[in-house]
């Protein structure tokens, strides 16, 4: 439909904005095997020191693993109340509605430094100390939205005859769930908890207001960042989560491209409103 | 779609009440009485630490010998490490023992209650400490000590020795045009001192005696000053390791630094070397502090107790680039690096340390009998609006 | 998927009916059990907490011990509005650049978007969906910091320009860096609902217009353009968003004169725990905000979410 030079120009840009995207993550790469603890360019040599050092530090293992920690607790707290307020907002009308569907939304439309200024001087107000929970509430205010709206999104474009038709054919409540919504959810689910568990991952600014001793991943490079004596361990942390997380990404984006019963009944329908949702 | 009764939704709506308590945070004044001996070790130790205060080179031996076993959380300014004390309700939360606050934070979290007075008896090297150092007003209230000193180092001129030439003499440089867009200087209200012992020398008309006691016409002068600086510079660094990135980048020349970014420039073979000018400098001075809810006091005790003996002091000195308290450090640090004691200068006389104006937070009370002086806040309002 | 009539007899299937019938009859039942758990934690914890820091921002600290003072006052706003307008000035640039990057990523975004969407086939489109999504796994405070030594003096850029013979772009610690960095660390977030809002144009629109009689420039601005602006506005909200309250790309790229509210906020809880001057700052964007999302619900941006 579009003109041969159209389709090119279109094709030359999307390599250039590639390109835009990786280069510096290229760099990052680059920088985890520079030899010198200062990041100059060109790096004066190359060495495996920092792999070795980033896997024998024991601050490494034990931030890494509280940002995992952090990232499940506030994905399945997320899951949970998520969907439910999706059913909520689409199944019925009540009073007040469009504002609570606005309000759910303010987790991702206001900064995180409210977020957290807000959640710092409440946990101080009611004399909560700090712990890991804490820092989960505050990563869930926003991983409840992400969820949300994935579901919502989801449901949108489900036929509501389906469930009608079901309960027709004699099942009940749990039944139509079970057998009918659960199915076509699923991957809004595994989509929407994955997005959710890459921004709890790597969120920094509500971090740094609600924890208190503990040291999240983002936290250990900040730190790391400020002094540091051994920079390049966060370019080696960097580059290995990234290499991680490929496969995770590419099998998520393959999933929710199969799916049932859709309106459009384009399976790249799905692909693309499962991923939407996106904040810090 | 269903409908809903609307009076259902209200209920379901504000079952959760919305209440903005009016309860203040908590303050706590009493000292209680302090401890006559060093009980035994709770087994763990939470700092909040300069990078490298808790070193492994020296303190996996106090780890061994006590079984305190050490968590660091490491701060990268004096602010951060005042926010961190006061999380969770204040006195460190519960959650941190000690704090090694420079004398910009000292003074703040005394008067804030977050930290406890201290016994110095318990501490057998503070006998031999610099008199300067042994009750000096950023640690010790009225007679009372609310920490440990521990080291101490002055806020130094930095500059490229292949880029700056001829070799500056004076904290003139960073505030002429000749350097223009090469500057660099901290991100911290405490540097109107910087520029307040600047003018001490070079407009003594304005009369300042003390560069934390300043009066209206005095600070604003300072505050001007910094103001046609700005101008000047490059960038405000915020963290140490930000300005060794900019200067070994190039992208800054001259500046005010640490003793810590010259030595990890210099480790790194960028041509860089450091003055004290002849205006003087201020200086930091950093103190041990016990937090009011420690939860683990006696390994407090036990680390304040390790880290002021002679040896674990020259060690440290040497690995972060500042110098010692304890005089008696002296030979062990030209054993681990001949010569250091003389360049960090720990074997000065008294006239020494009356050059260098260490930090400490600014009060109204101006020690001449006049009340006028600027407080912090006002400090930090000025600074806000010249980096703003 | 039919009804299993052997399990139907047994106790447990009776009272499920049972529950399930009640649910029938009764929805707001349902409604508020659904809704109850999700909301009261919503409205314990995170308002409450905004309306706290909000009335906060009428109060006061003591300067020195930075205990709070809770005697209503408008100081904190007067200081806002005066002091020599660096407040304001600290607002209007926040408020500037995120614009900038606001639309610096539509326009990077939108024909990338619309390559995925339309033109792509299957497995080059899945390739590009992994390649965008990638960088928001890696951490964004390490791509901050690569921008920071690849802008420098002696960084990556300079040394491309020199070996090409061009000049040095001295663009280290300026707001041109800021610019750069916030442009490219939400990028992800922009190309995202574009595509998705793209997407869902019909191809029988396209057609339609081609049969009476549009070019491509005209069907691209009367049909593509309207249709897709929902999503370009939906990503607006976080790119506009996370600029407002960005602290940490100031503090690690910025220049001279680059706070941002975000650094005014955070320096005045560090330095004194003077909350009530950051809350009352930090009302700014949220007012900012909550008027962009209000324009943008008018827009239709909440449907492309």
């Amino acid at each position: 439909m579009e003109r041969k030079t159209t389709r090119a120009a279109l094709l030359g840009w999307t390599v250039l904005v590639v390109l835009f995207l990786w280069t510096p993550l290229a760099i990052i790469a680059v920088y985890a095997f520079n030899s010198s603890n200062i990041q100059v360019w060109p790096i004066p040599g190359w060495t495996l020191h920092w792999f070795r050092v980033a896997w024998r530090d024991p601050d490494v293992r034990s931030s890494l693993w509280l940002s995992v920690n952090v990232g499940l607790r506030a994905t399945g707290i997320s899951l949970l109340l998520g969907t439910m307020a999706a059913f909520a907002i689409h199944r019925f009308r009540f009073f007040g509605r469009e504002s609570i569907s606005f309000l759910l939304l303010l987790p991702i439309a206001l900064p995180g430094i409210i977020t957290g200024m807000a959640l710092n001087s409440f946990y101080v107000f009611t004399g909560i100390s700090f712990s890991i929970w804490t820092i989960v509430i505050g990563h869930a205010t926003f991983c409840i939205v992400v969820v949300y709206n994935n579901v919502l999104a989801r449901l949108r474009r489900t036929q509501t005859s389906l469930v009608e038709a079901s309960m027709d054919l004699g099942a009940d409540g749990w039944q139509t769930f079970r057998f009918v919504v659960w199915p076509v959810l699923s991957t809004a689910l595994v989509a929407g908890g994955l997005l959710a568990f890459a921004l709890s991952f790597d969120e920094v600014i509500v971090t740094t207001f609600t924890a208190g001793a503990q040291t999240t991943l983002p936290i250990f490079i900040l730190d790391n960042l400020k002094q540091g004596q051994q920079l390049p361990i966060v370019n080696v942390v960097a580059f290995a989560v990234i290499l991680l997380t490929i496969v995770p990404v590419a099998i998520s984006v393959r999933l929710t491209r199969d799916t049932g019963v859709l309106r459009r009944g384009a399976a790249t329908v799905t692909a693309a409103e499962s991923v939407e949702i996106t904040t810090v | 779609m269903r409908r809903i009764r609307r009076g259902h939704v209200l209920i379901a709506l504000f079952t959760a009440a919305l209440c903005v308590p009016a309860a203040g945070v908590g303050s706590g004044t009493a000292t209680g009485s302090l401890p006559t001996k060093i009980g035994k070790g709770e087994g763990s130790l939470n700092l909040i630490e300069w990078p490298a205060y808790a070193d492994k080179s020296f303190a996996n031996k106090f780890v061994q010998q006590t079984g305190c076993k050490i968590h660091r959380k490491d701060a990268g300014s004096s602010n951060q490490m005042v926010a961190l004390m006061r999380t969770g309700g204040g006195g460190g939360g519960g959650q941190y023992d000690l704090v090694s606050a420079s004398g910009d934070a000292s003074l703040r979290l005394i008067l804030g209650g977050d930290v406890q007075p201290v016994n110095i008896n318990l501490i057998p090297s503070w006998k031999k400490f610099v008199s300067v150092f042994k009750s000096p007003a950023h640690n010790t209230v009225k007679g009372v000590h609310y920490g440990v000193s521990v080291q101490w180092g002055p806020n130094t001129l930095i500059y490229n020795t292949k880029r700056v030439k001829p070799a500056p003499t004076s904290w003139a440089a960073l505030y002429s045009s000749k350097y223009k867009g090469k500057i660099t200087v901290p991100n911290n209200p405490i540097q109107i001192a910087d520029a307040a012992l600047y003018l001490m020398k070079s407009k003594p008309s304005l009369g300042i005696t003390d560069p934390y006691e300043l009066n209206k016409s005095q600070f604003d002068a300072a505050v001007s000053l910094l103001k046609q600086q700005k101008k000047l510079l490059k960038r405000y660094w915020n963290y140490a390791a930000d300005e060794i990135t900019s200067i070994a980048n190039g992208d800054v020349t001259i500046g005010a630094t640490w003793p810590y970014q010259t030595l990890a420039l210099q480790a790194k073979h960028v041509p860089v070397k450091e003055i004290i000018p002849r205006e003087g400098a201020t200086g930091w001075a950093d103190t041990w502090m016990l937090a009011k809810k420690a939860p683990h006091p006696n390994c407090a005790y036990l680390w304040m107790k390790y880290v002021t003996t002679p040896q674990v002091e020259a060690k440290q000195a040497i690995v972060f680039g500042e110098t010692p308290v304890n005089p008696k450090a002296c030979p062990f640090m030209n054993k681990i690096q001949a010569g250091s004691c003389a360049k960090y200068h720990l074997n000065q006389p008294l006239s020494y340390y009356n050059r260098i104006h260490f930090w400490k937070t600014p009060v109204p009370d101006c020690g001449n009998g006049k009340k006028d002086c600027m407080d912090y806040n006002a400090w930090q309002k000025a600074w806000a609006q010249i980096t703003g | 998927m039919a009804v299993d009539a052997r399990r139907a007899g047994s106790p447990l299937a009776g009272a499920r009916h049972r529950l399930s019938s009640a649910f029938w009859r009764r929805p707001w039942l349902k409604a508020a059990l659904l809704l109850t758990p999700p909301l009261a934690a919503f409205v314990l914890v995170y308002l409450a907490a905004l309306v706290s820091l909000f009335v906060s921002s009428f109060w006061s600290v003591d300067a020195f011990t930075g205990k709070l003072i809770h005697q209503w006052t408008l100081q904190n706003f007067h200081d806002l509005l005066h002091s020599n307008g660096t407040y304001l000035r600290i607002a209007g640039r926040t408020i500037g650049i995120a614009a900038a990057v606001t639309i610096t990523d539509a326009v990077l975004a939108f024909p990338l978007a619309y390559f995925m969407a339309r033109l792509a086939g299957r497995r080059v489109r899945a390739l590009l969906f992994v390649l965008v999504l990638l960088p928001l796994w890696s951490s964004y405070l390490v791509r901050i910091y690569a921008w920071q030594t690849i802008l420098s003096h002696n960084g990556a850029l300079n040394w491309s320009l020199n070996k090409i013979g061009l000049p040095d772009a001295n663009l280290a610690y300026t707001n041109w860096a800021m610019w750069i960095v916030f442009s490219y660390v939400w990028l992800p977030f922009m190309i995202i609902p574009v595509f998705a809002a793209v997407e869902r144009i019909p191809d029988s629109f396209i057609e339609a217009s081609g049969d009476l009689g549009a070019r491509g420039r005209r069907t691209f601005r009367s049909v593509v353009l309207p249709l897709a602006l929902p999503g370009v506005v939906a990503g607006s909200i976080f790119t506009f968003s996370l600029t407002l309250g960005d602290f940490i790309t100031p503090l690690l790229v910025g220049g001279n004169s680059s706070s941002f509210i975000g650094n005014v906020v955070e320096d005045f809880i560090g330095i004194n725990g003077n909350i009530p001057f950051s809350a009352a700052f930090a009302t700014v964007p949220v007012i900012v905000m909550a008027a962009y999302l209000l324009i943008a619900r008018k827009l239709g941006a909440f449907e492309a979410l």
